[in-house]
């Protein structure tokens, strides 16, 4: 046998030149992915430091700010976020093992339910707009906090914005993955995008994990 | 592929806890626990991710060096909240309004 038909042989289309083998992609691919997640968890540790700094000032307008969010909508959002987690581990799950329609199904429904999050996502910030408690001149609060109030939504508005921003982009990766997954271009040998897909989209929903708890529950026994 | 195929038993299984734990941050942030309202809630919230890190995102059967990256997220953000809290906290003289 010539080396050119060898070579041809052991060459599946998706492995790139410089690796050996498939497995060892495969393993470079996860890592890639987490070193790009640590630089992520430091750009959102960014604003969790500042959220720590200014709660640790004003915790009293913190807790009084954080009353004015709707913890019923924050709470159905958290358990449809840790709905598309699970949904999105199903599709990785579907992918190992080449079950094309089933990892077809958990991409859609993970893109479902990351669009109901933005919906009512963008429920909640209607109503923040509607009460005047959009950081501005047109700020409405109890005289008291008015000032450090604005902070807290501030924060709310930059730290729930951002990991908005990262569903809308995670929604977007969904697009193209269920896009490979219909022309075939994702097997079981091949099933890396969607995995580290996943890893990104897991990710999303720790950021959130943290975010509700910080920013709805503050101080409630209080009022 | 080498990946280790976990059962889809478990990730209903790690699915049911976060719920559960969800559930759990709501109703213990209604009771009035002093400090330990927010002790209660970071608490929960770092079991929780460490569910995902370890089970939705296979971190419990990847490379040692996938373990290394992410303690390495973990230690630097560790460093980056608790180096600044040591300078803020100890500001005593310094009074905010």
């Amino acid at each position: 046998m010539s080396p050119e038909a060898v070579h041809q042989e052991a060459h599946h289309p998706a492995l790139a030149h410089h690796f050996d083998s498939l497995a060892q992609q495969s393993e470079a691919t996860t890592l890639g992915m987490w070193v790009f997640l640590v630089t992520e968890v430091l750009f959102f540790g960014g604003l969790f430091a500042t959220y720590m700094i200014y709660r640790s000032w004003y915790p009293d307008a913190f807790a009084a700010a954080s009353h004015e969010l709707d913890v019923t909508l924050g709470t159905i959002n958290t358990v449809v976020l840790i709905t598309s987690s699970l949904t999105m581990a199903l599709a990785v799950h579907a992918a190992q093992l080449g079950q094309r329609k089933a990892l077809m199904m958990f991409l859609i429904l993970t893109m479902i339910l990351g669009t109901v999050f933005l919906g009512i996502k963008s429920v909640e910030y209607y109503h923040k707009f509607a009460e005047h408690h959009v950081p501005g001149p047109d700020f409405v609060f109890e005289k008291e906090h008015i000032r450090h109030a604005q902070i807290f939504f501030s924060l709310y508005f930059v730290m729930t914005g951002l990991h908005a921003v990262h569903m809308i982009i995670g929604i977007g990766i969904m697009l193209v993955m269920l896009y490979w997954s219909w022309n075939g271009t994702i097997t079981a040998e091949y099933s890396s995008p969607i995995e580290i897909s996943g890893l990104y989209w897991h990710f999303v929903d720790i950021v959130w994990i943290f975010l509700f708890p910080l920013l709805y529950l503050i101080g409630r026994h209080a009022h | 592929m080498s990946s280790h195929i976990m059962p889809t038993r478990v990730y209903y299984t790690i699915f049911a806890i976060l719920l559960f734990c969800t559930y759990l941050t709501v109703q213990i942030a209604f009771l009035d626990l002093g400090v330990l309202n927010t002790v209660a809630a970071l608490a929960i919230a770092m079991f929780k991710a460490t569910l995902v890190v370890l089970f939705f995102m296979h971190v419990k059967y990847s490379t040692r060096l996938t373990w290394a990256v992410v303690l390495g997220a973990i230690f630097w953000l560790g460093i980056l909240l608790t180096l600044t809290m040591t300078d803020y906290l100890t500001r005593v003289w310094r009074t905010y309004g």
